[in-house]
């Protein structure tokens, strides 16, 4: 028997260690765990929530925060005075830090209250009362941690003394207080304070009673003594504090949406030590400030914040006793979301929010049960959504399998093709400029756009005003008469025959200028970059192209683009719009002249701007949903789709998956309120799901070293013949 | 030698400027205040007032480069690129526009990009010089050829390929290592593994093609005759004679980059959500955070200069015969 060689020896011995470390890996008990959990800890026990976020939050100070980013985590830290109801649809308001709803008093021009009946023109004020419940209590914070004689812990500090702190957890005394309605004055005087930037400043001086004079102290003061931190010393005439519990803001005229406003971030309270605790020196080396700490009354506070690789939210400790509600919308029982009705809130002990840049990892993640809920980005849209015979959504087999839910919501958005109105060929209230408007409405079919570049997510718009906010009309009554006509139950985009025939009249017949004989060429600014933005470039060329409209795409970036709106040098633009808060005033003001962009720098883009309809708007602005409100409305919808300053793009849809774990879930789109407290986790199931999907599979590896070591071999062994004929 | 180093010095110091006026124009070009500004402050109801405060409270409603209305000094002195640059020298990069400290987050983001990068170097260049130095030893037969036709196909495969398909191969399909995320101390090490193979086995195609290079030149020289004709052991020749004497240019490549490992992967560091240096400058870009970009510019320019530096003494190291004079 011919010996084994030292080399073959050593192969062998490699390979028996291989095929044991298999044997021994598969048959051991690490093999029942997770081996790619990406989280450190995961009992069974863990109450905790895993969801990814994006893009990394710029300020988490609410007079400054004004994107979604952000607002996932304010809306469960901070409490403005007012929040949206859970469960019931349309979007109601109901009392967060209140004993009730606000009381609404209305002034005449001496501050004589108004009795009933009110008559509108005699208002001057309004002036809302406000009663705070008692015994909410912060966050256990530094900046409130007191010693034994009263005094502050860390409220003068010195530059050296500062230093060691990296972060608050490194504070070993925290403290709480009760929330005081001063809390809420203070945060409506760091609205006007200029350090802080707050972007509805402009807005709010407009409407409550003297925080323009209060801007201007405070911008005088800034320039001549620099940044003012504690307002304690100054006062808005129209924000008063009348006890401990008892505040009241008064507003210039009537502004019904400002109860909305004061459901927003922006109307939290921040206590008076905040302000005095971050600006202290030394602490912005440590990015400690309330841009990244923030001082909250709310379900979770921040107890990590890395906002390059995760946020994590634990249950605030001091949260007053809270219950889930009792009423929802029709349908709400059934669907199961009244099963923890008049339970304690929060059910959830932690949220851990990962960042998560890349959809693919991100998506892959989602479906081996790390994170919780998920949106549908369009790489993973075939394999979460099949299309039935009828048109009708339906989750794949694979997510059926898997237990997932589906949630689809049409959000408070839109996105339009907008016409400058100041524009010499394609705007302005001419005849001719506004068929040329209709025609081009009518061409640009968006319902093929949503089919193609959406994957179906959105409703093609019938107006500003889209579904779930009042003044919006479904079916027949609700379509645009100019663009579309009503067929066999359904709103039918009218032939492009009829589009060329009111070209024709416009005086584009074969889209040739019957003044100029040329042909009709327009521009579209375009800020689109990508394969897909191509794709939708040449799709939109195609739209106008059907017309015969040679459309002449200029590229341009976003910098340029805003300038653009601002100059009115666009003529031909894509944009959109995200509401603030549920109400038609905040769709229909984007046609109202005194928000023109060129004139105003307002919101305005279309700069259009029409004397009826601006009168309308001051009606319908300063009243309440009510069939004289609608009739104002439908009157309002009708001149816009007369006079076309926009082609009415859609209303995107947003769908979202959940596991079958993730409890209480029901679509709500006003990111400004936190709902993470009404919500639940079977922390058992999801045990045991992650447990199931994702057991390590290791025999490939194996493979794959088994194929590189027979690889070696014979490499090993021609090296040896190589060097042994060498030798000879 | 320390006077070499001392010139070399000085010679960056104009370089640098150079590059901070560079940039400073490039962006400024592209970006105008009003622009970081309007980033900065969101898009909604954003007045020209508040565009005015923002930029008086970060410095950025002064000239560009050249204050006309300034006397004396202060026409350069009082302006943006003044106020900005002159920290900047001495490492202090300030706040970045969205308010947090740069210099923090710098020391915070390193970490985990030199976690990668380290390892990845290392392992890579190992993994690369001994297949290198196998190819050679068979050299003019099959397997050599048929070891760079594989070489160029892997050099040919897109990086983001390598990373999508490990994800989907070990984390996907397997199950064996997280897809992507990031922890600090010990638990970093399950979130490493993956990006760390994926790195070195998308380094193999262009690392072992350009050592075998600098092995064949050297393997024909008369020196390796001689260590042959001494009976030395191929293998021997190989990483004792001919691996010492091609080191030159393998330092020319590997020092010079040393410095900049810890600047990241943009791509790497992306897909695999770790929060490192690589993200950094393109989130600045993205977020028009001039603050963040000229820092990362002016710190990548520094690196790259000490890079160089650092190459040139490697070389006295390595061979005697050279001198920096």
């Amino acid at each position: 028997m011919e010996v084994l060689t030292t080399v073959q020896k050593i192969m062998l011995l490699f390979v028996v260690l291989i095929l044991s470390g298999t044997i021994f890996i598969t048959h051991s008990p690490l093999t029942y765990a997770s081996w790619n959990n990406p989280y450190n800890a995961e009992p069974e026990e863990d109450n905790i929530l895993y969801v990814a976020f994006s893009s990394r939050p710029k300020h988490l100070d609410p007079v400054r925060s004004y994107s979604e980013d952000e607002y996932q985590y304010l809306g469960q830290i901070y409490e403005p005075p007012l929040q949206y109801h859970y469960l019931q649809r349309p979007y109601t308001l109901e009392p967060q830090t209140l004993t009730k709803m606000p009381e609404i008093v209305y002034l005449d021009k001496s501050g004589t209250p108004l009795v009933e009946p009110i008559n509108h023109d005699q208002i001057a004020y309004t002036e809302y009362h406000f009663e705070l419940q008692k015994g909410i209590l912060y966050q256990p914070h530094p900046a409130l941690a007191k010693d034994q004689q009263g005094n502050y812990y860390y409220h003068s500090l010195t530059k050296d003394e500062s230093k060691p702190f990296k972060s608050l957890e490194h504070f070993p005394h925290t403290g709480t207080r009760e929330l005081l309605a001063q809390d809420y004055v203070n945060q409506i005087k760091r609205i006007a304070n200029p350090a802080l930037h707050s972007p509805i400043r402009g807005l709010m001086q407009e409407y409550i009673v003297g925080l323009k004079e209060l801007a201007q102290t405070l911008d005088e003061r800034t320039k001549s003594s620099g940044k003012i931190n504690d307002l304690r010393n100054f006062l808005v005439e129209g924000v008063k504090s009348t006890g401990d519990y008892q505040f009241s803001i008064r507003l210039n005229g009537k502004y019904p949406q400002f109860l909305y406003w004061l459901a927003m971030p922006f109307f939290a309270p921040i206590p008076w030590e905040a302000d005095v605790f971050y600006n202290q020196p030394g602490f912005d080396k440590n990015n400690i400030s309330l841009h990244w700490y923030p001082i909250g009354t709310g379900a979770y506070m921040l107890t990590e914040n890395n906002p390059n690789l995760r946020m994590v939210l634990e249950k605030n400790p001091n949260f007053r006793t809270q219950r889930y509600p009792s009423t929802g919308e029709p349908g709400d029982k059934e669907k199961g979301l009244l099963r923890d009705a008049e339970k304690t809130i929060p059910f959830i002990d932690k949220v851990v929010f990962t960042l998560e840049k890349e959809s693919i990892p991100y998506w892959n993640k989602f479906l081996q049960g790390y994170f919780d809920s998920s949106g549908i980005s369009s790489d993973s849209f075939d394999n979460a959504i099949s299309f039935g015979s009828a048109g009708e959504i339906n989750l794949t087999n694979d997510m059926k399998s898997r237990g997932i839910q589906l949630n689809t919501v049409v959000g408070t958005s839109t996105f339009y093709l907008g016409f400058n109105m100041h524009d010499a060929t394609i705007g302005g209230p001419s005849e001719r400029a506004r068929l040329l408007r209709q025609a081009i409405s009518i061409a640009v079919d968006y319902d093929e756009y949503i089919s193609i570049f959406t994957n179906g997510r959105g409703i093609s718009g019938q107006g500003p005003i889209p579904p779930g906010i009042f003044g919006y009309k479904n079916g027949e009554a609700g379509i645009n008469p100019y663009v579309y006509e009503w067929d066999n139950g359904k709103a039918k985009r009218k032939s492009i025959k009829y589009a060329k025939q009111l070209l024709e009249q416009a005086g584009y017949k074969n889209g040739i200028d019957n003044q100029t004989s040329k042909p009709l060429s327009l521009f579209y600014e375009s800020i689109d970059i990508g394969p897909d933005g191509k794709a939708r470039l040449n799709w939109l060329r195609k739209q106008f192209e059907k017309i015969d409209i040679q459309l002449i795409i200029r590229s341009t970036d976003y910098n340029r683009f805003q300038e653009k709106l601002l100059t009115g040098a666009a003529q031909l633009f894509n944009f959109g719009w995200n509401a603030d808060y549920p109400d038609p005033e905040n769709f229909l003001f984007l046609f109202y002249g005194p928000q023109g962009k060129i004139k105003y720098s307002g919101e305005n883009a279309a700069n259009y701007d029409n004397p009826e309809y601006n009168h309308l708007f001051d009606q319908m602005k300063s009243m309440s949903n009510s069939p004289a409100r609608q009739k104002i409305i439908d009157q309002m919808v009708e001149i816009l789709r007369h006079d076309a300053p926009w082609v009415f793009g859609f209303h995107p849809k947003t769908f979202s998956l959940q596991h079958s774990w993730y409890k209480n879930i029901k679509p709500f789109i006003m990111t400004n309120t936190g709902t993470i407290k009404y919500k639940r986790i079977d922390k058992k199931q999801r045990y045991e799901k992650r447990q199931q999907w994702n057991q390590p599979i290791v025999w490939p590896v194996v493979l794959i070293l088994l194929c590189i070591i027979a690889l070696v071999i014979p490499a090993i062994i021609a090296y040896r013949h190589r060097e042994r004929s060498r030798l000879l | 030698m320390m006077s070499y180093i001392i010139r070399r010095i000085l010679y960056a110091i104009p370089i640098l400027i150079g590059v901070n006026i560079l940039t400073f124009l490039l962006f400024f070009y592209v970006n105008t205040p009003d622009d970081i500004a309007k980033a900065q402050l969101g898009e909604k109801r954003v007045s020209q007032e508040a565009i005015e405060q923002w930029k008086q409270s970060k410095g950025y409603d002064k000239p560009i480069l050249w204050n006309a209305e300034a006397t004396g000094i202060q026409k350069l002195g009082d302006t943006i690129f003044f106020d900005k640059s002159i920290r900047m020298i001495f490492f202090d990069f300030g706040s970045s526009d969205s308010g947090r400290d740069i210099n923090y987050d710098i020391s915070q983001r390193m970490w985990p990009s030199l976690a990668i990068a380290i390892p990845t170097l290392l392992i890579g260049l190992t993994v690369n010089i001994t297949i290198a130095l196998m190819i050679v030893f068979f050299r003019g037969t099959a397997i050599d050829t048929w070891a760079v036709v594989f070489c160029v196909f892997l050099l040919s495969i897109s990086s983001l390929f390598y990373i999508i398909g490990g994800q989907f191969f070990f984390s996907k399909m397997l199950h064996l290592v997280p897809i992507s995320g990031y922890d600090t101390g010990a638990s970093a090490i399950k979130f490493l593994i993956l990006p760390i193979i994926i790195g070195v086995i998308g380094g193999i195609g262009g690392g072992v093609r350009w050592y075998r290079t600098l092995f064949i030149e050297e393997i024909e020289k008369d020196y390796v005759r001689t260590a042959r004709a001494k009976g030395l052991k191929e293998i021997t020749v190989l990483f004792r004679h001919i691996l010492n004497n091609a080191m030159i240019p393998i330092l020319t490549g590997v020092v010079v980059i040393l410095p900049l490992l810890f600047m990241g992967s943009l791509l790497m560091e992306s897909f695999f959500s770790i929060p490192g240096l690589g993200s950094y400058t393109i989130d600045g870009i993205q977020r028009q955070d001039f603050a963040i970009v000229r820092s990362m510019v002016y710190l990548g320019s520094v690196l790259y200069i000490i890079g160089l530096i650092l190459t040139d003494i490697s070389y006295t190291i390595v061979d005697p015969r050279v001198r920096l004079n």
